[in-house]
């Protein structure tokens, strides 16, 4: 049964990441506004009255943030297009394999927006990213997950509303917030060269906000496309 | 092979299915007819199981995986070639890898859509996006087939067409619902006829051998000008 | 009695007792030493934070209990609390300032309380355009409720994000692991403030589920 779950949840995921890479279009405009956002602020910074150091997390955090909502926009457009969204409701998979395949094609994306983005902010702020590379990863991937869940659960609810790319990030707000804050704050600490042990509260509170809000989203799901 | 009993449905206050009873045997094909807001369409995903029933029950052999499902819509993935969206969907119903290419080659062929069966669905006419619909709906060999107004928009030899096919499934034992609000289209289809009007069944028979102008007048009698 | 003049009677009522309240906040309760007579907009302020954290307690459980039971009338109860909130989101948010600026010289500060306390009111505000955005009222109501079950759910969040976060703000002096720390008089007239906002929303919302009630039916 789960093995049923998990394989059809990877089937809509791997027909999610064909069309993105049919049409290409998601994927570049994030990665293109996510440059544009960096140069923005590389050229926008006086570094002599503020310490590049001091920015960095905030810069690095407001772009995945962006990037984020971007790619959330795609998430359910494609299956309106034909009413394709009525096929795989009729189809016998569960619900939860239909939004979990969503959220990992939705993960994906964001994580090579993001990729690109660290690559590009070390490229562009001579920040030493190189020494925390790791717990950096684990905290974009924790303060990652949850908002994306939520994203993606209200993303099923926009897409049939009218000004759906409006409503999306007046929704989402809110839920980014508790990630954004610790994201930055384990960041700051982590670029400053603070110990492991500052930052253990703000994981596992990033910990306990991604596990409720996937469980969350996964439980709300079918009320958002059943009749 | 597919029974509702006593299916009732609303929308808040606004009542749109009202005790739905009938049954539906292989080879049979149920043609509904029914002015627009009559509930064909909302009987119809109840029968699908999109939409649960206030009350009254549905029972299909063999689940969702026996539905076939053909509307106005195509649930293809515009990006994608003909090919691609049938393995796809041949690949969530658990239509086994060894012979989701053969079949969905031989549904290619059936349909004539040869030369299509690499473009993109977006580039696809509308005669031939129907077709691939039909296909896409047939690839994991469904028992149960659901029809909501497929003529839509079809050209007088695409219509003709799927009526030759829809003909072939049901000889070949499958039980089929068509649901329209044109009388000339679904008639000599059906085996048995339905008249809906608010939500209810006005008539409910075989077709008996009418033909589609004696149905015309039926229709017009007992729903009333719809 | 209708709900709606039951209503207006518990705003009626609420609204004297928060008066009275004001009076012995104002007269009899001792000046703080070191925030002055601003402080006096606390009794004020964080009153309206509980209710409208009340408020989105609320729509949170009407909505759980819409998506089970299917019955409508939770739904109305979750918009009505959903308005109200949003009123004393905003109240929240203009006391806020004005207590901030004799104190911080600063009407706005981006520290963790006063901006979570936005957060709520964007909560509330995407709650209420979401519902605008929907015509069909089945679909809203299952819409709205998935918002207000995250919505109510985020809370906690937000309140735990308050304690890790190094803050202007003045730290939660009342709703803390340990005693609270406010004196005795102090104590007193914010909790006897605690409990007539409660009323009022009680007021309000029995009013607003009446209005939603008719509008409905008519």
């Amino acid at each position: 049964m789960v093995v049923d779950l998990l394989r059809h949840a990877w089937l809509v995921a791997r027909k999610d990441l064909y069309l993105e890479f049919r049409s290409r279009t998601a994927i570049t405009s994030a990665l293109v506004f996510t440059a544009l956002v960096l140069v923005v602020f590389e050229h926008g910074r006086d570094p002599t009255a503020v310490a590049t150091i001091d920015l960095a997390p905030s810069i690095l955090w407001v772009t995945f943030s962006f990037a984020g909502m971007l790619t959330l926009n795609r998430a359910f457009n494609a299956e309106l297009e034909n009413q394709a969204l009525d096929g795989l409701l009729l189809a016998p998979i569960s619900r939860t394999s239909l939004f979990w395949g969503k959220l990992v094609a939705n993960l994906a994306f964001v994580a090579v927006v993001q990729i690109a983005g660290l690559l590009l902010f070390t490229l562009f702020f001579n920040v030493p990213v190189w020494r925390v590379w790791a717990p950096l990863v684990a905290v974009m991937i924790l303060a990652t997950v949850g908002f994306i869940a939520v994203g993606t659960l209200f993303s099923a609810m926009v897409v049939r509303t009218r000004f759906a790319e409006l409503m999306l990030p007046v929704l989402l707000l809110p839920f980014l917030l508790p990630p954004l804050i610790a994201a930055v704050e384990v960041t700051a600490k982590l670029l400053g060269g603070r110990p492991l042990s500052e930052v253990a509260g703000w994981f596992r509170l990033l910990a306990a906000f991604d596990v409720t809000f996937v469980t969350l989203a996964t439980l709300l799901f079918p009320a958002t496309v059943t009749e | 092979m597919l029974s509702a009993r006593d299916v009732s449905h609303a929308y808040g206050s606004l009542r749109a299915l009202d005790r739905i009873t009938f049954t539906l045997d292989r080879g049979q094909t149920l043609a509904i007819f029914g002015p627009n807001g009559a509930g064909k369409t909302t009987l119809l995903k109840v029968l699908a199981g999109l939409i649960q029933p206030r009350h009254g029950t549905v029972q299909l052999a063999g689940g969702r995986r026996a539905i076939g499902w053909i509307g106005h819509q195509s649930q293809l993935y515009g990006p994608l070639t003909v090919v691609e969206n049938l393995l796809f969907w041949a690949s969530l119903y658990d239509v086994p890898k060894a012979t989701r290419r053969t079949r969905a080659d031989e549904l290619i062929g059936r349909l004539g859509l040869e030369r299509q069966a690499h473009q993109p669905a977006r580039t696809l006419s509308r005669g031939q996006a129907q077709r691939a619909a039909i296909a896409r709906a047939l690839i994991h060999d469904p028992s149960v087939l659901l029809l909501d107004e497929p003529f839509t928009g079809l050209d007088r030899v695409a219509a003709e067409e799927l009526r030759r096919l829809l003909g072939e499934l049901a000889a070949a034992g499958r039980a089929t619902v068509l649901v329209t609000h044109n009388v000339e289209e679904g008639t000599e289809l059906a085996s048995d006829i339905a008249f809906m009007r608010a939500g209810h069944f006005v008539a409910f028979g075989p077709r008996a051998g009418r033909d589609a102008v004696a149905l015309a007048a039926a229709y017009r009698e007992a729903v009333g000008g719809g | 009695m209708t709900l709606v003049r039951s209503g207006r009677w518990i705003t009626g009522i609420a609204l004297l007792l928060v008066a009275g309240v004001y009076v012995r906040a104002l007269v009899y309760t001792p000046v703080e030493i070191h925030q002055g007579l601003a402080q006096k907009i606390y009794y004020v302020h964080v009153p309206s934070a509980w209710s409208a954290m009340l408020a989105m307690g609320m729509v949170g459980l009407a909505s759980i209990l819409f998506l089970f039971l299917k019955d409508p009338r939770y739904d109305r109860f979750a918009s009505a609390s959903a308005e109200v909130g949003t009123a004393f989101s905003l109240v929240m948010l203009t006391t806020g300032p004005l207590w901030a600026r004799p104190i911080w010289n600063t009407w706005w500060t981006w520290d963790a309380r006063l901006t979570l306390t936005l957060m709520l009111f964007f909560l509330f505000v995407g709650y209420q355009v979401l519902r605008g955005a929907v015509t069909d009222p089945g679909l809203r109501a299952r819409y709205a409720a998935v918002v207000g079950i995250c919505g109510m759910v985020l809370l906690p969040f937000i309140h735990l994000s308050v304690y890790l976060f190094r803050t202007l703000h003045p730290m939660p002096i009342v709703l803390k692991p340990s005693k609270p720390s406010l004196p005795g008089s102090m104590l007193v007239t914010l909790l006897l403030s605690v409990g007539v906002f409660t009323l009022l929303y009680v007021g309000f919302v029995m009013q607003r589920y009446a209005i939603g009630e008719r509008s409905d039916d008519a």
